[in-house]
This record gives C-alpha cells, sequence and structure tokens, in this order.
C-alpha cells in the first residue's frame, strides 16, 4: 500500500546483533535482587516501593548487566548507570541538578539531533563526565518490531549508556548518555546500517510526530502517518540544518480529539476535519439507546452512571444543540455542526465522521516561555490533502518565507503573528479574513487604519483647512 | 551487514565525510504495522474499551485488533526494552507500539492471545515489587503522566520529574487501573517553565518553579555571554549592565522584577537560577487539549508552591489526590475538570478541592484584567465571607 521514499532494508537482528543470548541474559533474579549500587542511593532506592513501575529498579537491572558484562564488550564505562543514579541521589539532597549548561556538541554536517551535556561532577562521577543525548527520529506513530528495536538497544548499550527515553516530548527515541567520541561511530552505524536518521534540536524544525491515525482509528479524517513521513523527508535540510529563529514544530491530529496535542504545542497544527454529514446508522443509534452498545465505548463503565439517556448526555451536551430525536430517528443539523467529536465519541458505532475529510491548519503553538503560552489560531478551515501534499508544502513555504525574514531570534511563530497581527499571516498566506478565525470581534476601536484604507488618503493641506476654520 | 564493535565503528576519523549518508530521514513506518493493521488500514469501523487497558478495534471487513495498553515509563533501559519485544515476540509477532504519553501497546488478532497477553504482563514485576506493565490508561480513568527530563539529564529543572511521576502514580494508581471518572483525567509534568512536556493544556499539571533571582557569576560573566543579549533576553527588562569593582562587565538584576522564567540563564551560562529552598512545584489545573463539547483550555494556577520535598513528594501527591477525589465526587458524566471548574465556579472549585485562594493566584503579569470578574454573577463562600468581614461588612 505505501512505499517509502527510498529502498529501505529489512533489520534482522540476528544478522546485525552485537551480544549474544548468553550475555544478554547474564545475571540471576538473585544477583538482581541483592544488587547494590557502588553510590549510596537512599531516596531511589524507596522509588523502588509502590506499585507504578520503577525507573530505579529497571536503571538497576541495566547496571548490573554492564557490570556483568566485560568492559571490553562496550565503549562507555561499565558503571555508567551506576554513577547517572549517584549524581540523581546529590541533586536531591542538594535539591538542585549537576548538569552543566550547554555544550556544543554534533556530527558533521548537522546543527541538531545531539544535545550536549557534562557533569559538573566528574570526579565524582566520571563515567557520566559527558553524557549527551542523541534523538532519533521515530517511524510515524511509533510502531516498531522487535528487530528493529533490538538492533538499538544493541548498539545503545555497545556505544551509549543503555538508557533511553520512549519517547522524548516530540516524538523522538532518546537515547540518553554518551561521549563525544562516539557520536559520529553511532550516527554512522545508524545511518549505514539501520537505514535512520536523527531527529531535530536547536533552532531548525523538529522532529514531526502524528497521532496513532488510520492504522488503528476510526476517526482518522487524514492520514497522519503518511503525512508525517511525506513532510519530514521532505524537509529533512531544515530539519538538519538550523535556520530559524527558534524551533518549529509540525503535528499531525488525525481529528478533532487531539491525541498528540498539536493544538497546544506545535507551530503549525493540522487537524483531520470534514465538511459534509457525521454518518449515521439509526439502528446502532437504537441499540445505544436500548442498552445493548456502551455508551463513550464502554469508557465509562468503571461507576454506574445509570442507563443511557441520548437526550441528556448527546442531544443536551451538543455545544451547538444541532441534534434532535425525530420519530425515533437521530437527526443532526449538520450546517450548525461545529464537529466536537462529543456525539462521535459517545456513540462511535452510530455515528461517524464524513466522508469528505481534508485538514484544518492552525498556527502557533507554544509553551509560556517567553510571554505566555499560546494555543494555534485556526486559520485555514479546510484542505484536501492527499499525497504528496503539494498544496500543504505551500502553505508552510509561503510561512517559512516570512517568519525566518520577520522574526527576532528566539521568537516563535506565535510571537511574531502576535506581534506583527494576524492580518500580517493573512497578508502572508494569501487569505481573506474570517469570522472563525476570532472567537469574538475585537472589543476596542483603536484601528490601525492605513492611508490606503481611507477615501482621499492622509496627505492633506493645512491651508485649504484653514480656509473654512478660523485658527 | 552487523553492527561493528571497533571502536570507532565502521566511522573513519581520519576521513569523516567519507561515504557519509546524511538526510535520511525516519524509516518508513509500514513495515511495522502488524498485518492485521496492514489489511485494515484506513477501514477501522468503531472500538470498543473492553476492560480498562484493553481495547478491541473492529474493521469493516470484520476482523479485529485486541490492543492491550501498559503503563511504562518514559524513562527505559535497553534491558527494559529487550523485555518489551520479547512479550511482543512470544504474543504478537514482534509488533508494538508507544503511545504519544508513554504507554506501551502490545496488539494480538484474537481474544485467546489477548487474555493470554494480560496474564502474562500483569505477572511481571521488579524484584523489589513494582509491576513492570500495569495494564490501564484508557476511557475515563488517568492514564500515564508525560513528563520532562529533571535531573536524569536536564540542566535548568527546578524539581525533579521521574521521581515525581513515580510517587504521583503510586497515588493514582487504581486511578490508572479503573474507569471510574467523569471523564478522562490528563496529568502532565514539566520541571520548568521551558516545558519540554507542554503541559499548560492538562487537567492537572505540575510544574516546577524558581523562585529566587539568579545569582550573578561575574567573574566570567563577561567572557562567556553576549552582555546585550541576555539583557534583551529578559521579558521584563529587570536586567541591565553593570561593573564589578575590578572592572569587569556584568549585569545587575532587579530582583522585583524577576519572574523566574530562567530565560536569561538558557542564554547566559553566567546566571544560575537553581536553589534548594527557593525551586517548587506549581499545580495547575482546568487545562484540555480536545475539541469534544468546549475548546481547548489552558490550565490554571490553582496552588502556587508546593515544596520539593524529594523523593516522594507528599505535599504535591496530597493536593493532586485531593482535586482528583472532588472532581470525581462532584463532576458530571463527560465533564472535565476545566469544564466542571467552569460550571460550579471556580470559587467552588477552591472550596469542594479544600485549597486555599492566595494572593499568589491574582495574575499580575499582563493581561491580567482578563482574568477579573466584571459581573455581580458569584457564588457565596468561605473566602467571600472573609473578605466581607475584614472590610466590617459583617460581623
Amino acid at each position: 500500500m505505501f512505499e517509502p521514499n527510498e529502498e529501505q532494508s529489512e533489520l534482522k537482528y540476528q544478522e546485525l546483533r552485537i551480544y549474544s543470548d548468553e550475555e544478554l541474559h547474564n545475571y540471576t533474579e538473585e544477583e538482581l535482587k541483592n544488587f547494590k549500587c557502588k553510590h549510596d542511593i537512599p531516596d531511589l532506592d524507596d522509588l523502588e516501593k509502590g506499585p507504578w513501575p520503577s525507573f530505579v529498579a529497571d536503571a538497576k537491572r541495566e547496571a548490573l548487566h554492564r557490570r556483568k558484562l566485560t568492559q571490553d564488550r562496550m565503549m562507555i564505562e561499565r558503571d555508567v548507570v551506576e554513577d547517572m543514579l549517584g549524581q540523581v541521589q546529590i541533586s536531591f539532597d542538594e535539591g538542585e541538578t549537576h548538569w552543566k549548561h550547554g555544550g556544543i556538541v554534533g556530527v558533521f554536517g548537522y546543527g541538531g539531533g545531539v544535545i550536549g551535556r557534562y557533569s559538573d561532577l566528574p570526579e565524582k562521577f566520571p563515567s557520566i563526565a559527558h553524557f549527551h543525548t542523541m534523538r532519533i527520529n521515530q517511524p510515524s506513530s511509533k510502531f516498531y518490531n522487535s528487530d528493529y528495536l533490538r538492533t538499538v538497544c544493541d548498539l545503545w548499550e555497545y556505544r551509549g549508556s543503555g538508557m533511553m527515553n520512549m519517547h522524548g516530548s516530540t516524538g523522538d527515541i532518546i537515547c540518553l548518555g554518551t561521549f563525544t567520541e562516539q557520536l559520529e561511530p553511532i550516527f554512522y552505524e545508524l545511518t549505514h546500517v539501520l537505514q535512520q536518521d536523527l531527529g531535530g534540536s536547536g533552532s531548525n524544525l523538529r522532529t514531526p510526530e502524528c497521532c496513532v491515525g488510520r492504522a488503528r482509528c476510526e476517526y482518522a479524517c487524514i492520514d497522519t502517518q503518511a503525512m508525517c513521513y511525506e513532510l519530514t523527508h521532505f524537509y529533512q535540510d531544515e530539519l538538519h540544518r538550523p535556520a530559524f529563529p527558534y524551533k518549529f514544530k509540525f503535528k499531525f491530529d488525525g481529528c478533532p480529539n487531539g491525541c498528540v496535542a498539536s493544538i497546544a504545542r506545535s507551530d503549525m497544527s493540522y487537524i483531520g476535519t470534514w465538511r459534509d454529514d457525521i454518518r449515521i446508522d439509526q439502528a446502532a443509534v437504537q441499540a445505544y439507546i436500548g442498552g445493548e452498545f456502551k455508551p463513550n465505548a464502554g469508557a465509562h463503565s468503571g461507576r454506574d452512571w445509570g442507563k443511557f439517556d441520548i437526550e441528556k448526555e448527546v442531544i443536551g451536551l451538543c455545544p451547538t444543540k444541532c441534534m434532535r430525536m425525530n420519530g425515533g430517528k437521530l437527526e443532526i443539523n449538520n450546517k450548525e455542526c461545529t464537529r466536537c467529536m462529543h456525539c462521535i465519541n459517545t456513540m462511535p458505532r452510530a455515528l461517524r465522521p464524513g466522508t469528505e475529510t481534508g485538514v484544518s491548519i492552525l498556527f502557533g503553538a507554544k509553551a509560556p516561555i517567553l510571554d505566555g503560552a499560546q494555543m494555534s489560531v485556526l486559520t485555514i478551515p479546510f484542505m484536501e490533502c492527499e499525497h504528496p501534499y503539494d498544496n500543504i508544502k505551500e502553505v508552510v513555504e509561503k510561512i517559512w518565507e516570512w517568519w525566518p525574514e520577520e522574526g527576532k531570534n528566539r521568537e516563535r511563530l506565535g510571537e511574531l503573528i502576535q506581534r506583527q497581527g494576524l492580518t500580517k499571516l493573512l497578508q502572508v498566506l494569501e487569505v481573506p479574513p474570517m469570522p472563525q478565525m476570532v472567537k469574538e470581534p475585537r472589543s476596542n476601536p483603536y484601528i490601525f487604519w492605513k492611508a490606503e484604507d481611507v477615501p482621499g488618503g492622509w496627505e492633506r493641506d493645512i491651508n485649504d483647512y484653514r480656509s473654512r476654520h478660523k485658527r | 551487514m552487523t553492527l561493528s564493535t571497533e571502536r570507532f565503528g565502521l566511522y573513519n576519523p581520519e576521513k569523516p565525510m567519507e561515504n557519509r549518508l546524511t538526510d535520511l530521514g525516519p524509516r518508513h513506518f509500514w513495515e511495522y504495522f502488524p498485518p492485521v493493521i496492514q489489511n485494515n488500514y484506513g477501514k477501522w469501523k468503531y472500538h470498543e474499551i473492553l476492560e480498562p487497558g484493553v481495547l478491541v478495534h473492529v474493521a469493516e471487513s470484520g476482523d479485529k485488533v485486541f490492543t492491550v495498553r501498559c503503563g511504562g515509563c518514559r524513562f527505559m533501559t535497553v534491558e527494559n526494552i529487550r523485555e518489551i519485544c520479547d512479550i511482543a515476540d512470544k504474543h504478537c509477532g514482534g509488533y508494538l507500539r508507544f503511545t504519544t504519553r508513554n504507554n506501551i501497546e502490545f496488539m494480538v488478532d484474537s481474544q485467546d492471545k489477548m487474555e493470554a497477553l494480560k496474564k502474562d504482563l500483569m505477572s511481571r514485576k521488579h524484584v523489589s515489587g513494582s509491576y513492570k506493565f500495569p495494564i490501564g490508561g484508557t476511557g475515563a480513568g488517568v492514564t500515564n503522566i508525560v513528563h520532562t527530563q529533571g535531573y536524569i539529564h536536564c540542566h535548568t529543572p527546578a524539581t525533579d520529574a521521574s521521581s515525581m511521576v513515580k510517587a504521583v502514580m503510586d497515588e493514582l494508581f487504581d486511578y490508572f487501573q479503573g474507569m471510574a471518572l467523569p471523564a478522562q483525567v490528563r496529568v502532565s509534568m514539566a520541571c520548568c517553565l521551558n516545558m519540554c512536556g507542554a503541559v499548560h493544556c492538562s487537567d492537572i499539571a505540575l510544574l516546577g518553579y524558581h523562585r529566587k533571582p539568579p545569582i550573578v557569576d561575574s567573574e566570567v560573566l563577561e567572557k562567556v555571554c553576549e552582555i546585550p543579549l541576555v539583557i534583551a533576553a529578559c521579558p521584563t527588562a529587570a536586567i541591565s549592565p553593570s561593573k564589578t569593582d575590578d572592572g569587569k562587565k556584568t549585569v545587575k538584576i532587579k530582583g522585583e522584577r524577576c519572574m523566574f522564567c530562567g530565560n536569561c540563564y538558557t542564554m547566559c551560562m553566567a546566571l544560575p537560577l537553581s536553589d534548594k529552598e527557593g525551586d517548587c512545584v506549581t499545580v495547575l489545573a482546568g487545562g484540555k487539549i480536545s475539541n469534544r463539547i468546549s475548546p481547548p483550555k489552558f490550565s490554571k494556577v490553582v496552588i502556587p508552591a508546593l515544596p520539593n520535598n524529594f523523593p516522594r513528594f507528599p505535599e504535591v501527591c496530597e493536593s493532586v489526590k485531593k482535586i482528583i477525589e472532588a472532581y470525581a465526587a462532584d463532576a458530571n458524566k463527560y465533564e472535565r475538570v476545566g469544564d466542571w471548574a467552569e460550571r460550579i465556579g471556580w470559587e467552588k472549585f477552591f472550596e469542594k478541592c479544600d485549597v486555599p485562594f492566595t494572593e499568589h493566584l491574582l495574575d499580575d503579569y499582563r493581561l491580567q484584567y482578563d482574568t477579573y470578574r466584571t459581573s455581580t454573577q458569584f457564588k457565596f463562600t468561605e473566602a467571600a465571607w472573609d473578605v466581607s468581614r475584614a472590610i466590617g461588612g459583617i460581623e
């Protein structure tokens, strides 16, 4: 159904692996129970209690695993995990982090993908003196097979700390902690053996991210995976070579439920929607009313909320009040619908999004630094989007002609929109204004009229004025 | 080809540009879809949550995929990932996925396989007793907390992340494994205002916050920082140029103007902020991302500062629990925390959650007017009577 942009060989762990089965299973449960970290870490030990998965318990088994491998089976010191735990304990004791500020390291030709990090206690914890992070650009919506992950694990245990994040906040696979010397070798293995690139960091396009989409969701109005893949590949230069005022994020949500939170955390939020009518299966509506189907796909089954009441739970909660039961049939006035998803979420077997689907594009979300958090502003109501998404790319490029030119150092798109005005954004995009862009019209009349807006312009003659008005 | 084991591997430091491959991008997603996903891509009809943590998606073809969702730590070692792979190989044909909120999802194509998978997952515990792969995180419950790096990797945190998340999730574990809340509750955690975890639209957000202005390291400042950039970095113009007694160029900081954002430290390593007593945890509530019923909204500050009480943050855990319990007891079905607070009025939120409303909760930054209530519509709570009493309006 889909073809990768470039030919891709299948990864087979058995052919690629570094460690033998014996090396991978080199400790007993008894040894793990008796494992003592080389540093005293009472607060971390305490975090092994309780039902939630303990990252400390996990760290300890990696620490033991490394301790029992020979040092020639890895390029980073065996006790790297223990030193990391030791430093975290000191941070708890002192209430302050012990990672130094910054550190410019990377791989040749890229300005992102590697975050330099150094301990400020290198004598005490020499194995984490360097603790650089590498971001690996995850495949769309984070599906994997074990061959891929096991290969990454062997690579990272051999040339890194064996500690990772699955995943970082932006979506990358995060490999935590290696020395400068190993950055290029790791990148070489990643690209040549795994055919897998790094993600973004710094003032560039950050690693795009998407929801589960059509892979396993009936609500997906757009092909989030394919779109994410195509735009990530198309903009590799922007992703690896920082040329922007600050970071820039794309995120792809398949529907207004917003599972990857694009509206809150991407400069350009793509959210799937539809422009025709919600599809209704009247028999299924009756099945919900009759209690045959559980409302909200069973999401509330942990409590007895009483019998499902379509008037109260669906029709009454509809924000536009565009629904009603008429002669035993559910009617939706689709012209009034704002596609909030509530009725569809509540009765997924009876209601489905329409079939004329596309994307709404919103701009400018960001976290609080610097002038406060912003959510994206609805700017493009609907756009058809089909591979290879040329129409979408044209929009992206209009933004990237404006923002890098006008944006100040470390100014996000949302801040530039606020500084220069939504009107300026519309000029950049060459679109007219629409009331949907605002919650309500402005309440102040302080309009910055321009000379060309006003009949006759601004040039006037004081003598002409005085001919009618005495001083 | 195989992964290399030489010190520099395939890379030749003498000729760094030799045979270099760049701009490959991520691998294609299609090969990582299990067959049932490939066969039904874009043809899913509906889904159902069979029990907490277990979903079935039914395709137009009649095919079903059963998903078991497990809580995962964002921080995990290769040992943990290998165990995840073992589970995927044993039950799922080697396939798995991760969610945006750091959960792990194992997928199988039949009920029998799903039951075996569940049993296997719940039987796996760390030697010290915690579950490795607890099942849950669906529907009207609390799912995994997304969070940031904290002391494990970050240079600007005002608190730690992994420990706080572990402590809070231990407290909320029943909510993770249940679906008895009025709607889903998304808890998020960020160790500083940079919010690499974007917590600003969460039902409950936990945010590390500095409370002491930066210390000026004048010894090195002029050498390591661009002074004009540092001055320009301050959103409240609290930083101005200065000179040390021995004539070194440096900056001075007007403490009363500082809002502790740390933007200056990002620009200049000679202005560290972190401090054992100063750093704290701010709690925000009532945000959401989804467009369902009401539009997405920001979280609001409801507790200005709780102590960084490592490693278990008892005050944070207690506050989160109090908010969730009050919400669970009072909100209507489908109502998110923010929708509930808006319906009952924020004054009732503070009353019901038993959280004091202090002066720090009154906005004193820009656009504070937007938060003023310019109406006579309010509800009487003890906080209102305190004002009436203070002004002599009542006995």
